[in-house]
């Protein structure tokens, strides 16, 4: 039984336009005109309960309006969208409590006051008792290692800090369904770290299922199982992020260091050459002829050194992007 | 019920909480509404001519009145609403289980509680400057004038709401209370009683909102002629006719936030 299904959803809307100059304005001022966009178009897919699902795509490509269709920000254009069993744009009170969105650091919390403050107003939204919030806050503050920062004015916390304060202000109604957009976006790499330990740490513990949008490269590696790579609203891909790496990256990446440095013209003759500096080549081989070049290399060059690597995932996705061929 | 007067106490203890944060912007605030004070020596003078019905006495206690309804009926909740549809952050609070419109409703009325102490500093030191003025109202009377200032609170935050609602189709509804304010200075008896206005446009003004914003109330608690039955019933008509304008605006509104794409 799937949590999340969506089926050919597809969102459009208007954009006014303006032609730069005093004319354009002129004509903006008495005629608009507009221009549709296509930011979603005929997105399918289902997400099992339990589910942590990485949300790919370059800016622009229609992560955000579809996360704002999956908690029923905003009504899709057409097709369907089932959230834990409920139309998210009903915003029924059943839905609002198993679901949560969290966009961005500036959020929920009153920037004023201390984070506990806010959290008591949530924790009345959501009609959870005294006990029970005493005992959720003390275990998201372990869990998030926030201990003594929720009772200082939220804007003397630093981001990091912010950022988990947020999370925590999230999460106080225990939702099994999680919407990130960009859960990390300015964090330094430790925060990055703990933000992410944390989500796998919740995930596992309520068995909440979690979407996530991320820049990070780091944050889908060490979260998801699944990836949806989403690119001009259309959905490209899904499947594992080992998957992703075999369709769209059949080549590994081959490093050798050698004796004498050798002309680029002798070297070509072995692969793809992509960067050289010296004694030290890059190849970019494909999987079929790599144990048939790396032999060949060492037979014939002097090589002191060699190491084989995929390549890096944001490459592979960019190159993608750049491309748009699946 | 129980979970509705836990979630009114919680919204309102923390706005409070919020609001005295910003005591000293407060005080500013408090004293940005002196306005009644100028009008009332200016009327006070002009009334020593005597061409008036209204004695300097009266007028002093109508503007001291005026400025504590003032106090008391201060909305601001259109320029809030205003930014969160436009920074986006209306979108946060659609997603809790709880009418984003409570929060607004706790902001103004815990203000209210931080505003009033000073205010009512102030009204003091006006009694000690000119104690001639001073009256005691009958019980009843405050009773009334009470219930009044809770309902002129309650029909000046549903139509600035209302108005806030315009947000969803432009980017600067305000500009619509601008205008609204215009009309709102001079009919709702904040410049001057309507006691002091021609028979035939206090007439008129009647069947508006405005006069019951300010005029009534004083009136009621200075003891100049009202219709004390007609004022409680123009009051509630004019909430629920703007409620129902605003239900309807609130919902087409959503429609078109997200259509927009939030």
């Amino acid at each position: 039984m799937s949590i999340i299904v969506a089926e050919n959803l597809s969102k459009s809307y208007p954009v006014a336009v303006k032609s730069p100059g005093i004319k354009g304005t002129i004509n903006h001022f008495f005629r608009r005109t507009y221009r549709t966009i296509k930011a979603v178009q005929d997105v399918s897919f289902e997400i099992a309960p339990g589910e942590v699902v990485g949300f790919l795509g370059p800016n622009g490509a229609g992560k955000t309006t579809t996360l704002k269709m999956l908690t029923g920000l905003i009504h899709p254009s057409s097709g369907t969208v089932k959230v834990a069993g409920q139309i998210p744009f009903h915003r029924k009170e059943a839905f609002l409590q198993q679901i949560t969105l969290v966009m961005g650091q500036k959020q929920q919390l009153l920037w004023d006051l201390p984070a506990l403050d806010s959290l008591k107003i949530n924790a009345a939204v959501y009609d959870i008792s005294d006990k029970e919030f005493q005992r959720r806050v003390g275990e998201l503050t372990e869990m998030l290692s926030l201990e003594g920062k929720l009772t200082q004015a939220v804007r003397k916390l630093s981001l990091g800090e912010r950022m988990k304060a947020e999370l925590l202000a999230a999460l106080l109604h225990r939702p099994h369904v999680l919407f990130l957009d960009e859960p990390t976006l300015g964090l330094d790499i430790n925060a990055q770290v703990a933000v992410r330990d944390f989500l796998r740490d919740y995930n596992q513990r309520y068995q909440a299922t979690v979407l996530l949008t991320s820049h990070y490269m780091a944050d889908i590696t060490a979260l998801c199982q699944r990836v949806l790579l989403i690119h001009e609203g259309r959905l490209m891909y899904d499947g594992s992020l080992d998957g992703l790496l075999e369709r769209f990256a059949p080549y590994r990446e081959v490093h050798i260091e050698l004796a004498q440095p050798l002309p680029i013209e002798k070297l070509m003759t072995y692969g793809d050459v992509q960067h050289l500096e010296g004694r030290s080549v890059h190849f970019m081989v494909s999987r079929e002829a790599l144990t048939r070049t790396v032999s060949k290399i060492l037979t014939d060059l002097e090589v002191i050194d060699l190491t084989v690597t995929e390549p890096p995932v944001e490459e592979v996705i960019g190159r993608v992007f750049k491309a748009g061929v699946v | 019920m129980k979970r509705i007067i836990r979630k009114a106490l919680t919204l309102l203890s923390v706005y409070y909480a919020y609001m005295v944060e910003y005591r000293a912007e407060l005080i500013l605030w408090v004293l940005a509404g002196s306005l009644p004070i100028i009008l009332m020596g200016i009327w006070i003078q002009a009334a020593q001519g005597g061409q008036f019905g209204l004695s300097p006495v009266d007028f002093a206690r109508y503007f001291i009145t005026v400025f504590v309804i003032r106090q008391l009926t201060v909305v601001w909740v259109i320029w809030d609403f205003e930014r969160e549809v436009v920074e986006g952050k209306l979108s946060p609070k659609l997603l809790q289980p709880l009418d984003p419109v409570w929060h607004h409703v706790a902001g103004h009325v815990s203000e209210r509680f931080v505003r009033l102490t000073f205010a009512l500093l102030l009204v003091g030191l006006f009694f000690i400057l000119y104690p001639q003025a001073f009256w005691l109202p009958s019980l009843s009377r405050f009773l009334l004038f009470t219930l009044a200032v809770v309902l002129a609170f309650a029909l000046r935050f549903t139509i600035q709401y209302t108005f806030a609602m315009f947000a969803f189709w432009t980017e600067r509804a305000s500009a619509l209370e601008n205008f609204w304010l215009l009309f709102y200075l001079f009919l709702s008896g904040l410049i001057a009683p309507l006691e002091v206005f021609p028979e035939p446009v206090q007439k008129i003004v009647m069947f508006t909102p405005f006069p019951y914003l300010i005029d009534f109330p004083a009136s009621l608690l200075v003891g100049l002629p009202v219709d004390i039955g007609r004022g409680f019933g123009s009051m509630v008509g004019w909430i629920l006719v703007f409620l129902g304008a605003n239900r309807f605006l609130w919902r087409a509104g959503l429609k078109r936030y997200s259509g927009m794409g939030a």
